[in-house]
Formats: C-alpha cells, structure tokens, sequence
C-alpha cells in the first residue's frame, strides 16, 4: 500500500491519533523493550522527590515511536529513508496525542521518487510535542 | 552507545512495537510478514535505540552491587549532587534524534554500533537556566560491514528542571 508521486500533492496530510490517555504502564513497557530504565520515567518517588517533576513522564524515544507508527501506516512497510525530531515538550501520563505528516515535496533521486515529509505531533492541548521531519520511497 | 553485538530478534521487535502501540502484523507475524513488500519482519522505525540492552555498561540500567539513582528503600541510591542535577536525574534529556535508514533491520541481522562524538554547544533556555547540549553519531553495521542505519543524537543537561 504505498503512495505513489503521481498521486501527491504538496499539501496532502495523514492525521492519526498514537495514544489516548497515555498510561504509566505504556512507560515501564517502552523502558523494559528499550532498555532505557532512567527512573524519570517510571519511579514515581524518585521523579517527584529528587528530579523536581511533578510526575514520571514518557521517554522522548516513546514520543517518537509513537509518530513514528503514524509515518509507517501512512508511507508503507520498509519504505522510510529518513526521520528525525525535536522533542518539544515533554509528554506526561494522560496524554492524548495525535501526529501528523504533511507532504513538503515529492521529488526524484537516483531514479526513484521520494516524499519529504513534515511530521509534528500534538498533545490533547495543541501544544506541540514533537517536531520533525521524514522522507520514504513512493511508487512513480 | 557503543555496542560490540546487537543480535536482531523477532520477540524483541514484537515487544518494542507493542511497546510503543504499534500493532502492525509485520512486527509480529512472520507468516503475514512474508505476504508485504519486504518480505519479512523488520523493525519499526526507532528499534535501534533498544541496542541500550546490548550495552554492557549502558548507565540507565540498574547493575549488581552499584548504587542506582531511582527509589528503594530511599528515594534515591546516590547522593544529590551525583544525580546530574536538575535536568533528568542523571542523564539529561533528549533533545532531538535523527535517523537516517540505508535499510530496514530485520531478525537474524546481527548489528554493530559505533559511536563518534559530534558538537557541543550552550544555550540560555526560558524554561530550565542554562543548557548543555551535546551530539553523538552512531553507525549501526550489519554482519557484512554495511551500514544499515546511521543515527545522530543530540542531548542536553538543564541547570534546571524543565518549568511547566
């Protein structure tokens, strides 16, 4: 199912919420798949009474896997050539996000044709909390 | 994170993909996977950051007999001023990261992670006192020397804990 040039615009967008309510669990999953253990996200005690936060909160990597699942469903297995953030703001438990790609440019390389690709997801209050961008292979 | 061995797994892939609420069958199925254009399981997007498990000394893993920064029976292991001060409690935050993909790895690849230093620099931030920020490169190669992803990765160290 992946996107063909001839068929983009530039302007063309895929919006999909990643997570609703984002749970304290979803954190010690993502510490325990990705072997980040920082207690700022998943201890509770440490984080509010030594790290000075009001609460644990989601590995910037978890915000970005997140959108990142939106980029896969969006451009197809495999085809990413490129993805990179910023994280913006932090994302904190009850969280709802939602991610969105616009198209930038559809352009051709080494004879194949490629989509760039504006990525910026949002929290449940429009704040953003991650901004970036990517670029994946399309059909001609 | 300079690893020697990072050995590609199915059931590994299966978790950090549920992990991060991505239940697309390709990360799970080998079967279904077989059915798709690449043909076989491969890792989504961000997978490699889990080669951390493959790091003998990664430093946000708690390690037998060594003091640990999260809560026990205190709510620290380690005295304060070792914590790294306000920003993360030890490792800073991430500030951005970056992935370039030559292709997508998939079991049975068996990676290599080489680490270069990059830039530093200083910022006055509105919302945390002064930040370090500092980038590291990493180059994940395959079992035939290829590159297979290159990763940049930009951190920082707030002076102090982000205002909200």
């Amino acid at each position: 199912m992946a996107l063909s040039a001839s068929q983009l615009k530039v302007g063309d967008t895929h919006e999909e919420q990643v997570v609703e309510d984002l749970k304290r669990t979803q954190l010690v999953q993502y510490a325990g798949a990705s072997g980040d253990y920082n207690p700022v996200h998943t201890d509770e005690v440490f984080v509010t009474k030594v790290a000075g936060y009001p609460s644990v909160f989601a590995h910037g990597m978890l915000s970005m896997g997140m959108t990142g699942k939106m980029l896969t469903n969006y451009v197809g297995d495999g085809r990413l050539t490129q993805y990179g953030v910023r994280f913006t703001r932090q994302v904190w438990p009850g969280d709802s996000l939602t991610a969105k790609a616009t198209v930038k440019a559809i352009r051709q390389e080494e004879g194949g044709h490629i989509v760039d690709l504006d990525v910026s997801t949002v929290n449940q209050d429009g704040v953003e909390v991650v901004s970036g961008y990517a670029s994946a292979r399309v059909d001609p | 994170m300079a690893v020697e061995k990072f050995p590609v797994e199915a059931s590994h892939i299966l978790m950090f993909a549920r992990s991060v609420g991505d239940y697309n069958e390709i990360y799970a199925d080998e079967e279904y996977a077989q059915t798709t254009e690449p043909g076989s399981i491969i890792a989504p997007p961000t997978f490699v950051q889990a080669s951390a498990q493959f790091d003998p000394d990664y430093f946000l893993r708690p390690k037998p007999g060594k003091p640990w920064f999260g809560s026990g029976k205190e709510p620290t292991g380690i005295k304060k001023e070792d914590s790294g001060g306000g920003g993360g409690g030890g490792g800073g935050l991430h500030a951005e990261q970056h992935y370039e993909y030559h292709r997508h790895p998939k079991p049975g690849d068996v990676l290599t992670a080489t680490v270069k230093p990059g830039k530093k620099w200083e910022k006055q931030g509105k919302r945390s006192g002064k930040l370090l920020f500092s980038e590291t490169v990493t180059e994940y190669r395959d079992q035939n020397g290829e590159l297979v992803v290159t990763a940049r990765s930009v951190g920082v160290q707030t002076e102090r804990p982000v205002d909200q």
